[in-house]
């Protein structure tokens, strides 16, 4: 490698560098390069344009989807434009009554009705039927609409609705951020935290970090002697004991899932064998699946092999003369172990740890079938709210959240231990 | 050259008109979709020549907003609960159906008035009756429970219990076992004091209960020996009953009946095909030979009196079906007004209470 300094070569009074063909060397190299850049960039621009049409773009739209919801206002738009003709905690007049009327008939008839009542419901439960009722009435209604309205139902004086109807018509709101993290507003729009029978998201989110991080930990505790025995094992013996490894990882894992179901029913394979043993007793059988036993049992064991994996790739390299020559400098073998060997797998244990609490994090399906009531992780709430209430700006909010823990967790890793010391292979 | 190029688009042409005929529809699996298929697909493809293509759900109401939203609907027919489909027609997320171009009763009636009260809605026919029942195991149980209060008395009746995991129908029953009136049911439930009641009754059982979630499960259930008891939908265990000779009771004390309803969603690739498989589907004689496979009472009036026996030759259907008079003692009609409204907001109290 020649450096070449071309101011140097000025102050020696010579002129540039250049190339046969007489352009200046510095200019030519540059030129080189970048042609080299472009080439690499347009290998890799396939790959870019996945990632951002699969990655980037639908993280985005979930991310906007948490805060914007355009339920109330792209379908009330005169009542809409009242609100924000008028101050906030203004008293409804009878503009306002009669944007309100003109409004519902015009949604009645769009028949968007129930997405209006919905979501004015998400803020303000047992509202909805309020205006789906209201849409099949209104176009009898006449003036004085205030009278007219309160006639059908008094709650349309409530000023909570009014306040609450002001919120929503704009688009973009914080609300479902706050309903993710069991807050609400209360009539006078201050944040307070909710009801205690409907609080879940915080103590889910914690059930899950708590038992993602348990899995992770029973994964290490019976990985890492696997790992080390395929890793010192002659490669003949250790492959075969990895087709072991590898087997159930190839599998599907519905159906990894619901052998652990056919194993840990009450009248499952486990249970009987326990039966005929005699070590329990045909009446108390016990309950391993269905709460947070299912849970832990089924994913530690999906999980296993991206524990096993990077821990072998960084133990195979490990020369067992180090522990050895640890040994015979006096070493006990635990100390040998604990300065030698394990040092020297950290990386494998980082890489390891990180990639299945990750995974762990974000599973649904294996405590969708196995965990019952007590093993269900927040995602099977984001799937419910996704799937089954379709409130998707609260799963947008809520699956925001778990992005955020994931990434300050990756970030502590950082910082702590250093992403230079992941290796997974 | 020319001559297999004409040939291959001719086919191609074909290849598509086939393809073209046919329509999709999305149901509850298990038991009731046999019925179906024998009821209404099969006859429906022999008479038309449209191919009817089976998909299913756990609850077949739900995959339809996301459909419609992401504009890639790709069922013709659902088949839903009363409450759902109101809210996906009031969300304008189904194809209105005329109740006029259904057929009419043999005797001539319009359909407007052979349906049952209430089974004729802006965007959905009801097929069907079904009922949420509970039933046990006779082996266990040969004194059997005969209330609903027994399912939530755990000491009288020990074992493990299965039930739908959501509020609806549970909440009902809840209230019933607590000595609530089912006329009374609903003023109850307005309450949040009656809510809390019927969680309060709930509790008795959180312990020993596995949720469903699948109308298949609980007869699986039942016959693994998971639960002694389980709440389900009355046609599967007489499914499980009958066809496969399983010991299981059903105690029709505190049932909970409501409609099943076809809908269209908006959007359907095939609305034509569609609108002809609910206008089959839904006349006197299929809805009459469905209560063949299951027993689901049929959503006519005409349909009644043509209900005979089960497809085994020997089996009368009357008793079984929910709407039967010894069976409606103590029954309640599910109220999809109460539903529709509350859904959201009960659903969640219940996943809490559930996580708590």
């Amino acid at each position: 490698m020649v450096a070449i300094d071309t101011s140097g070569g000025e102050a020696l009074g010579g002129g540039l560098l250049t190339t046969a063909d007489g352009k200046p060397l510095k200019q030519a190299l540059a030129h080189a390069q970048a042609r080299a850049r472009r080439k690499a960039l347009l290998l890799v621009v396939p790959l870019l344009a996945f990632i951002v049409i699969t990655f980037v773009v639908p993280i985005g739209q979930l991310l906007f989807r948490s805060v914007y919801n355009d339920g109330f206002s792209a379908n009330m738009p005169q009542v809409s434009a009242w609100f924000q003709e008028t101050e906030a905690g203004a008293e409804p007049d009878e503009a306002a009554y009669a944007a309100l009327v003109a409004d519902i008939v015009a949604s009645a008839e769009a028949r968007t009705i129930g997405v209006v009542g919905t979501r004015v419901n998400y803020e303000i439960s047992g509202t909805r039927s309020l205006f789906t009722s209201a849409g099949r009435n209104a176009k009898d209604l006449q003036p004085p609409y205030r009278e007219a309205l309160l006639e059908l139902n008094a709650k349309w004086a409530d000023p909570q609705l009014w306040g609450v109807m002001r919120s929503v018509s704009s688009a973009y709101s914080a609300n479902f951020y706050l309903a993710a993290m069991d807050l609400a507003r209360d009539a006078n729009g201050d944040i307070v935290r909710a009801p205690e029978d409907r609080r879940i998201y915080g103590m889910l989110f914690l059930r899950t970090l708590w038992l993602s991080a348990l899995i992770t930990g029973l994964c290490l505790i019976l990985a890492y002697p696997v790992a080390h025995l395929l890793a010192v094992l002659p490669l003949a013996r250790s492959n075969l004991l990895m087709i072991l490894v590898l087997l159930p990882f190839w599998t599907s894992l519905l159906v990894r899932t619901t052998s652990w179901m056919v194993m840990l029913q009450e009248q499952g394979v486990i249970n009987n064998a326990l039966v005929a043993l005699g070590l329990v007793g045909n009446e108390s059988r016990i309950q391993m699946m269905y709460n947070q036993a299912g849970t832990i049992i089924a994913m530690t064991h999906i999980l296993l092999p991206f524990m096993i994996l990077p821990l072998y790739s960084v133990m195979r390299p490990i020369n067992p003369s180090y522990v050895r020559a640890a040994r015979s400098l006096g070493a006990t073998s635990w100390t040998a172990f604990r300065r030698v060997y394990l040092p020297q797998t950290l990386p494998g244990i980082g890489a390891g740890a990180l990639l299945v609490f990750i995974l762990a994090v974000g599973y649904y399906i294996t405590p969708a079938l196995v965990g019952g009531a007590s093993g269900q992780l927040i995602s099977n709430l984001i799937a419910y709210h996704m799937q089954d209430s379709l409130n998707w700006s609260l799963a947008a909010a809520l699956a925001a959240l778990l992005l955020a823990g994931v990434l300050i967790l990756y970030w502590l890793y950082d910082r702590l231990i250093g992403i230079d010391n992941l290796k997974l292979g | 050259m020319k001559k297999i190029l004409t040939l291959s688009t001719a086919l191609t042409a074909v290849g598509f008109a086939a393809a073209a005929q046919e329509v999709t529809v999305m149901s509850w699996g298990g038991s009731y979709t046999v019925s179906q298929v024998e009821a209404y697909h099969k006859p429906f493809t022999a008479q038309t020549g449209i191919k009817v293509v089976s998909v299913d759900a756990d609850n077949p109401a739900t995959p339809i907003k996301a459909m419609v939203e992401a504009g890639n609907v790709t069922i013709d027919v659902a088949d839903v609960e009363y409450a759902d489909a109101i809210r996906l027609c009031d969300e304008g997320l189904l194809e209105e159906i005329d109740p006029s171009i259904l057929p009419p009763a043999p005797d001539g009636t319009p359909a407007t008035e052979d349906f049952l009260p209430g089974a004729l809605t802006d965007c959905a026919v009801a097929s069907i009756v079904f009922s949420t029942v509970f039933a046990y195991d006779t082996t266990k149980f040969p004194e059997g429970p005969t209330t609903m209060a027994d399912f939530f008395d755990i000491e009288k009746f020990p074992g493990k219990r299965g039930m739908r995991k959501g509020a609806k129908a549970n909440l009902e029953m809840a209230l019933m076992a607590d000595g609530v009136p089912a006329d009374e049911v609903y003023a109850v439930l307005e309450t949040d004091e009656g809510v809390s009641r019927a969680f309060v009754m709930l509790d008795k059982i959180k312990g020993s209960t596995i949720w469903w979630e699948a109308g298949a499960q609980p007869p699986q259930l039942l016959a693994d020996g998971e639960v002694s008891m389980t709440t389900a939908y009355n046609g599967r265990i007489f499914a499980a009953q009958v066809a496969e000779s399983k010991p299981f009771a059903i105690v029709w004390d505190g049932q909970v009946y409501e409609y099943d309803l076809f809908v269209i969603p908006k959007g359907a690739p095939n609305l034509d095909n569609a609108l002809e498989f609910v206008k089959f589907s839904t006349d006197t004689q299929r809805l009459a030979d469905q209560a063949k496979w299951i027993s689901y009472g049929p959503g006519r009036k005409s349909s009644g009196a043509l209900v005979g026996l089960y497809q085994d030759g020997k089996t009368e259907m009357g008793p079984h079906m929910p709407t039967s008079a010894e069976n409606l003692t103590n029954a309640l009609a599910s109220s999809y007004e109460f539903w529709v409204d509350r859904d959201s907001e009960l659903n969640e109290r219940f996943n809490a209470w559930l996580a708590q």
